[in-house]
């Protein structure tokens, strides 16, 4: 059987909190080894809509389906090992842990020996080579054996996609990339992101449009909860009902 | 690093000769409490789970140690088995419920637990109520090849099952599951995001500390010859934070120094009666507002700013 298009793949996807209504029978499907953005004003359920993906929440309605087998009941670590790994808006490294150390962990897990609690850890330094590889490809090797709470912010940034790309997922959910970074930082992680999707599928929230407009190949707009516009860059910036979204709730 | 291996080389070579200078009962009960420590530590300082009943454990493997000795009649090294799996076994129940929660209810749930065991142990028919276990006869080790009566031949016995304790302590810290644990610590949802089931790391830490918590108070059974309602008590479980805090948390030698300064200072300040518990008291206090990482932590951290000065 071919590959199919569609990797990931929501129908109705709705989430209540106590009569507040974050998402909103929201469809969305995501085409294989493309750039996915996921873009809306504050509040519009955007980092919401990632939580019920990944599971961190759990939908009041709805099915997701990732590489055609539904996943809406499984666990969120359990959906990682699926190949479907995601980000924080928060860079999220362990802060006590070496860069080494750090993707390191996310290598591990494949092996199944993470219950070993009787083994030396010397068993891990097999997966350095690799580690060290993942760390180069980010541009840390200067930092290998620095503990990650040492790093500057946008350093942090690139380690968490070294150890996200550690576990060589099929598809990746980028929740704000580029929150908080400088132009330089910007520009490298961007470039990273492109490198990383030859062979994956990305999807990503963000907030810095000319990002958004440079990397995605598609955008999903999200207002109060609901898909409002989907489509290439071009298409969607001159929808008027998402003109009207920005410019209503950003600056009226 | 260097720090702590210099630290534990001394310590090693004054526990070697340490019985001809110092009362064996006294050295022996500080191990024991040492070990209780440390075993508490690997939850509080490597996962970053605070238990507030670990007495529970350390108790109530007293009370099968006594059991199996006193009223069976078996050999000592089964009392010390029994007292292991007893309290890993509480400690996989009672871990599987407290672990679904974090921070302080968690610790709340701990402590639950452990008064609920302290009113089994005032209650139930075969600890002796408040009397707890007395007299468990000091039988030999090793099939009868090791007489024990001689306090000084029962403190080499302490020694070995401390250290191998603790040595089981420093691989399960630097182990392949070590490094998913300080993870877990680090940032939970980040481990999770990368595949790794939390929980079950959580819990297998859980009955694993609990079971190292069980073989520290089956041991003092052992020494002490008997089994009290103390060693389960909420106090007991208090003591054993003082302890690993003073020492030094996250830090694997801290406990062991935090144990030996609170048994000293209780063995010698005993005259002084409640009052030791208030001089605990304001220690606790400077320690947690002066030296936050704990006299071993606070030394380590000297030695280190020291060296890259030099």
């Amino acid at each position: 059987m071919a590959e199919q298009e569609t990797i990931l793949e929501a129908n109705g996807l709705t989430k209540e909190f106590k009569g507040f209504v974050a998402v909103k029978n929201v469809d969305l499907r995501v085409r294989r080894h493309t750039i996915h953005a996921l873009i809306g004003p504050n509040g519009a359920g955007k980092t919401t809509c990632f939580n019920l993906l990944t599971h961190f929440l759990s939908p009041t309605a709805g099915r997701i389906y990732f590489n055609g087998r539904e996943i809406t009941g499984s666990s969120p670590a359990a959906i990682a090992r699926m190949g479907l790994v995601r980000s924080f808006q928060i860079s999220a490294v362990f802060p006590h842990l070496s860069v080494r150390e750090n993707v390191r962990v996310a290598l591990q897990r494949k092996i199944g020996n993470s219950f070993h609690f009787w083994r030396s850890q010397k068993v891990l330094d097999r997966f350095d080579r690799r580690a060290l590889e993942l760390v180069e490809a980010v541009g840390l090797s200067a930092f290998a054996e620095l503990p990650a709470v040492e790093l500057p912010y946008g350093r942090k940034r690139a380690l968490e996609i070294a150890t996200t790309l550690a576990l060589e997922p099929e598809m990746m959910l980028l929740d704000e990339p580029m929150a908080g970074l400088g132009q330089e930082d910007i520009k490298r992680i961007a470039a990273l992101i492109r490198t990383v999707a030859k062979d994956r599928t990305v999807l990503m929230v963000e907030h810095n449009m000319s990002v958004v407009a440079d990397l995605s190949d598609t955008i999903t707009v999200l207002a109060r909860g609901e898909v409002l516009a989907e489509g290439p860059y071009a298409t969607v910036s001159k929808h008027p009902a998402v003109i009207e979204a920005y410019v209503g709730t950003g600056h009226g | 690093m260097t720090a702590q291996r210099v630290i534990g080389v001394v310590l090693l070579a004054a526990a070697l000769v340490a019985p001809w200078f110092a009362y064996p009962i006294f050295l022996m009960t500080a191990l024991c409490f040492a070990l209780f420590a440390c075993a508490f530590n690997l939850l509080l300082g490597y996962v970053g789970l605070m238990s507030f009943g670990h007495a529970m454990f350390f108790g109530i493997a007293g009370y099968f140690f006594g059991h199996v000795v006193k009223a069976w009649g078996m050999a000592p090294e089964l009392g010390i088995l029994a007292g292991v799996a007893g309290a890993a076994a509480l400690g996989a129940v009672t871990g599987a419920l407290a672990i679904r929660r974090q921070g302080i209810y968690f610790a709340m749930i701990t402590l639950a637990f452990a008064q609920m065991i302290y009113f089994f142990c005032i209650q139930a028919p075969f600890t002796g109520g408040e009397d707890g276990l007395q007299g468990i006869a000091r039988r030999p080790l090793l099939g009868g090849l090791l007489p024990t009566k001689d306090d000084r031949v029962l403190y080499y016995v302490v020694l070995a099952i401390f250290l191998f304790g603790y040595g089981t302590i420093y691989r399960i810290i630097h182990s392949p599951f070590g490094q998913v644990l300080k993870a877990i610590r680090d940032n939970e949802q980040r481990a999770v995001s990368l595949g790794y089931e939390a929980d079950r790391y959580k819990l297998l830490a859980f009955v694993l500390s609990a079971a190292l918590a069980g073989l520290a108070g089956a041991t003092k059974a052992m020494v002490l010859q008997f089994a009290t309602l103390t060693d389960v008590s909420a106090a007991m479980s208090g003591e054993v934070v003082l302890m690993a805090l003073v020492g030094g948390l996250g830090t694997i030698i801290g406990p062991v120094v935090g144990a030996f300064i609170i048994i000293t200072m209780q063995n010698y300040l005993a005259a002084a009666g409640e009052f030791v518990l208030v001089i605990q008291g304001a220690i606790f206090v400077v320690i947690v507002m002066a030296f936050r990482k704990g006299l071993v932590g606070e030394l380590t951290d000297w030695w280190k700013s020291r060296r890259s000065a030099g």
